[in-house]
């Protein structure tokens, strides 16, 4: 398989068969997921304004006081690469342009050195990250092959998306062929590993936040 | 697998729900929960990350209910549960987790990593992988009535003592009374204060109480050890109690998981709601404070801080009230760092007060304490749970710290405005 | 025919074509088919000496365009003299019997030349409702193709409906179309694709045969390698606009005046393997992306539902076109996962022995 082969056929069937995986994947998981269902509560809920599943959905983005001291690169680094990763996906010209082509709705895009500067603010901050999990004892500790897989999955889209935008190392068609690649990889493993987190985050902090809601708690 | 434990992973089956499957989908395996956690800020041994804690609960989630998992426990690539690794993480469930919440508040997924606690709890009790003395204190309350062994007699001569001493009579099964009064062993047995204190209280309130003779314990280690079959033998008790003396409020006594067991798990373990309502003792002082019927007088000017027992104040909801009191009666009340729903545990809750494998532990746990006291440098602790009580009292006397430990509900009753 | 030579030098000489004529065509087809340049004489020794093959034509689902690009000869070509030396035994369109004569003449020469004659197909198979969509003379395409295929030494499936289902087998395919390689497993079949085919390559394949009297080397999709080696786009002379990032944003703009590169417009060059842009068409005048139409991609399986002849490759394929059908898959397994959990938990709630004290001590 030569460049241009390997090009046509990740933007053609790989890309279609990735989705077809991952969306495949995800109703499946959310379904299994959600599905084992919940007892409703029957104690008398203690109705305390702010305290709910919705404060939570938003409000655990934030730290509790002394968590920052105790473990600030953790929340720093962790900002960092998922705020750098949503903007770099989101907000990159031609990401845009692929989601109109696909859905027809579009918005601003950043200008592309800002965009580069954020991958490479993404790609640091995932560094740290992975040097965090490897030397930090409890991350260590708590590490399954998993763990460093899932991070190699992140970490690849962006490094080549990287550098196929800045036209780096190898040619253009190989690079951005192996960030499609990346990407394909990433949405056919998403719903099966951790980063399905990326949906499940939500409706958990729900859960988490409405059970101590109803005591009148906002955690 | 033996029947215990496969009664265990039945139970675990049946408690396994949406919110737990989704908090497992969602751990990124960051650890901060460890940070949240006062045995791993005082031991900085990774085991004791509060979702390492869940390990069994997660396998036997993944075998039963993933289509993956099960696909991996067939092709014997997921091994089964077994008593052996349950057995080793006995102390990891038991011993080193208080049930104080405080992960499942700073989880950044969101994860209510103690929601999964309590329910692994339920499989490793059956298992036979509970404490002994936490298993004992379950039995003396369903077979004696109370986790002490005290009997209802022990409690006559408390009320005849109280009713010498305050010339206030102490009613007994007295029906259509507003409040029925609910205690703790610990309240019987060592701190009587908190009896005295309520009946001068309700006589200022003029408000009409009564205790109940099938029902005057309210603590529930069925909740601590985990077994909701005998917690809601416990609880019927109280709920049947209150029903047919027809009061309008159980009062909870200073006793955190007390609060908890009666009033968030008490309707869900009986499968309806109450007839009645349930209310801590310091939501009732703080009622009849803003309704002007709590009546006290001085200042004191001995600094006082406040320790937020979890399952009252985290787990609980009662936040403000206590402050409101404590207000009502110092003029230096000082918070410790992180008050409030933010609070440290004192290393006793969730049954590790009555469970001698944990003790050890348990005073390491307690320099997290030791170091929010010391930053304060209070001259007097209050608190309003018993259980709180105590373990701070041991606490304090293992590191040589000489401070005094008061309940709430007595220190108000010491300032009632006498008539 | 009888008294005259079945040799194609002959044949060709009687048309009036020269001997020297003859063998400049031999070098060009050779090294058109990349054969070694020493090959073109004994391309030409090999196929003068040829005799005539038997072949047998059969049309099924298709528009005649396969045969009118070969068979075209307003001028006579040596492509439409070739074609003309072959015994062309039967072919219901070009030939004047007619019923039940024209079917005795195929069981004829499949029987005169049982195991040696050559079968070619145009069009596609209808499968569905027991091939009922296409029939000739009462026999469905089915049954005949199997029946022929029988006593065929090989078989050239031309155009792009008989290589691969073509446009009778374009979304939602309601006579069921497949290609005739998917219904003859036992003999070789050499796919010609193109809508229609270019002639040379066509008769290229014939002369490969007729010479040394086997098929070409073939590509992973069964088409002659020579011909289909390359894509269009690598040997486009709009290429360099490409490659400078020249396009034609639209049919009437500065950059189509210009001849600059057709891509954004759609143009299927680059995944199309063909030989268009150096064989071209009508007597080598020209290929479509010359005539400033970008090329369709008519020689690549499933052309017609690829996502659009004026839609940029750089536009992924439709990746959401298969969301549907994921998301229903995924709700199925879900669902079913889901009544399995319930179903289960619903029977750990059934075999719950209730906890007495006793079985927390042990």
């Amino acid at each position: 398989m030569d460049a241009a082969q390997l090009f046509n056929w990740v933007r053609g069937s790989g890309l279609q068969l990735a989705v077809f995986i991952f969306l495949l994947g995800t109703v499946w998981r959310l379904i299994e997921i959600y599905g084992l269902g919940r007892k409703p509560d029957l104690a008398e809920p203690r109705h305390v304004p702010g305290a709910s599943g919705w404060h939570t959905l938003w409000h655990r983005s934030i730290p509790i006081p002394g968590m920052m001291q105790r473990a600030g690169l953790t929340y720093i680094a962790g900002y960092g690469f998922h705020i750098g990763l949503v903007a770099v996906v989101l907000l990159f010209a031609p990401h845009i342009r692929l989601i109109r082509e696909l859905t027809g709705l579009s918005w601003p895009a950043l200008p592309s050195p800002f965009v580069d500067l954020l991958a490479v603010m993404t790609l640091a901050a995932m560094l740290v990250v992975l040097a965090e999990r490897l030397h930090q004892p409890v991350k260590r500790f708590l590490s399954t092959f998993e763990d460093w897989f899932t991070w190699a999955l992140t970490f690849l889209p962006v490094l080549t998306g990287y550098l196929a935008a800045r036209h780096l190392l190898l040619p253009y068609t190989l690079t951005l062929s192996l960030h499609i690649l990346s990407v394909e990889l990433l949405l056919v493993l998403l719903p099966f590993t951790k980063l399905f987190h990326v949906f499940t985050i939500w409706p958990s902090r729900w859960f988490n936040g409405d059970a101590s809601g109803r005591k009148g708690v906002a955690v | 697998m033996s029947a215990s434990l496969s009664r265990a992973v039945n139970v675990l089956k049946e408690v396994i729900d949406a919110p737990i499957a989704s908090y497992f989908a969602s751990c990124v395996h960051c650890g901060l929960c460890a940070e949240a956690c006062l045995f791993y800020t005082e031991t900085g041994e990774p085991k004791y990350t509060p979702i390492h804690k869940l390990e069994p609960l997660r396998r036997v989630y993944l075998q039963e209910y993933t289509l993956i998992g099960r696909l991996l426990k067939w092709v014997g690539l997921s091994k089964p549960l077994s008593d052996a690794e349950l057995a080793q993480w006995q102390p990891l469930v038991y011993d080193s987790c208080t049930m104080c919440g405080r992960c499942s508040m700073v989880c950044p997924v969101g994860n209510d990593i103690v929601y999964m606690i309590r329910k692994l709890r339920e499989g490793m009790a059956i298992a036979g992988h509970a404490p002994a003395g936490v298993a004992a204190a379950t039995r003396r309350t369903i077979e004696i009535g109370s986790p002490m062994g005290v009997k209802l007699s022990a409690l006559k001569a408390q009320i005849g003592h109280i009713e010498a001493v305050t010339g206030l009579p102490v009613p007994l099964d007295q029906e259509g009374a507003e409040y029925m009064v609910l205690l703790s062993s610990m309240e019987i047995i060592n701190f009587p204060e908190y009896l005295s204190a309520i009946t001068r209280i309700m006589k200022q309130a003029g408000k009409t109480w009564t205790l109940c003779s099938t029902a005057f314990e309210a603590t529930n280690s069925g909740i601590q050890i985990g077994v909701s079959d005998l917690a809601r033998v416990i609880v019927l008790r109280i709920v049947e109690a209150a029903e047919r003396l027809k009061v309008q409020t159980v009062i909870s006594p200073e006793c955190g998981h007390a609060f908890t067991a009666l009033r968030w798990e008490g309707p869900n373990l009986i499968g309806r709601p109450y007839g009645f309502k349930v209310k801590h003792i310091l939501e009732v002082l703080d009622e009849l404070r803003a309704q002007g019927l709590l009546k006290t007088q001085g200042f004191g000017d001995k600094r006082l801080t406040f320790h937020d027992p979890c399952q009252l104040v985290r787990r609980g909801g009662v936040i403000e009230q206590p402050r409101n009191l404590m207000r009502m009666i110092s003029s230096n009340f000082v918070e410790t760092a992180d008050p409030g729903k933010y609070n440290w545990c004192c290393g006793g809750g969730g049954g590790v007060s009555a469970n001698d494998d944990a003790e050890a532990i348990r005073l390491i746990a307690f320099k997290r304490k030791k170091t929010q006291l010391d930053a304060v440098k209070p001259d007097q602790l209050v608190t309003a749970c018993a259980n709180c009580r105590i373990v701070l009292e041991e606490g304090l006397e293992h590191y040589q710290m000489n401070l005094p430990v008061v309940g709430l509900t007595e220190m108000i009753a010491d300032h009632l405005v006498s008539d | 025919m009888s008294g005259e030579s079945s040799l194609l030098i002959d044949n060709l000489a009687r048309h009036g074509v020269s001997r020297r004529a003859f063998i400049k065509y031999c070098a060009t087809l050779a090294s058109l088919m990349a054969l070694p340049p020493t090959a073109g004489r004994a391309f030409a020794e090999a196929l003068a000496k040829a005799s005539r093959p038997s072949v047998i034509w059969l049309s099924f689902q298709e528009c005649t365009g396969c045969t009118e690009s070969i068979s075209r000869s307003h001028t006579p070509t040596l492509e439409g003299l070739i074609f003309d030396s072959i015994s062309l035994d039967y072919h219901h369109t070009l030939m004047a019997a007619a019923g039940e004569a024209a079917e005795a003449a195929r069981a004829a020469a499949m029987q005169a030349n049982w195991g040696k004659y050559l079968l070619v197909v145009d069009g596609s198979v209808p499968m569905k409702d027991g091939g009922v969509y296409s029939t000739i003379a009462g026999i469905s395409n089915h049954d005949m193709l199997m029946d022929t295929v029988k006593g065929a030494a090989a078989v050239v499936a031309v155009g792009t409906c008989a290589a691969f289902g073509g446009l009778p087998k374009a979304q939602p395919n309601p006579t069921g179309a497949v290609a005739i390689s998917e219904l003859v497993k036992d003999k070789p079949v050499v796919n010609i694709s193109g809508c229609p085919p270019i002639p040379v390559v066509m008769t290229g394949v014939l002369a490969h045969y007729l010479a040394f009297g086997t098929l070409p080397e073939l590509d992973k999709l069964g088409r002659p390698l020579a011909f289909y080696g390359e894509t269009i786009h690598d040997r486009c002379y709009r290429r360099p606009f490409y490659d400078q990032g020249k396009f034609a944003k639209t049919f009437d703009d500065e950059g189509a005046r210009k001849g600059w590169c057709l891509f954004e417009l759609g143009c299927k060059g680059p995944v199309t393997y063909n030989v268009c842009a150096t064989a071209k068409w009508n007597d080598g005048t020209s290929f479509p992306i010359e005539s400033g139409h970008g090329c369709l991609g008519c020689s690549e399986p499933g052309f017609w539902d690829a996502g659009g002849f004026y839609r940029a490759l750089s536009m992924p394929a439709e990746p959401l076109k298969v969301a549907a059908k994921a998301v229903a898959i995924g709700a199925g397994v879900g669902v079913a996962v889901a009544f399995a959990n319930r179903a289960k938990k619903s029977v750990a709630r059934t075999d719950h022995q209730t906890a007495t004290p006793a079985d927390l001590e042990k």
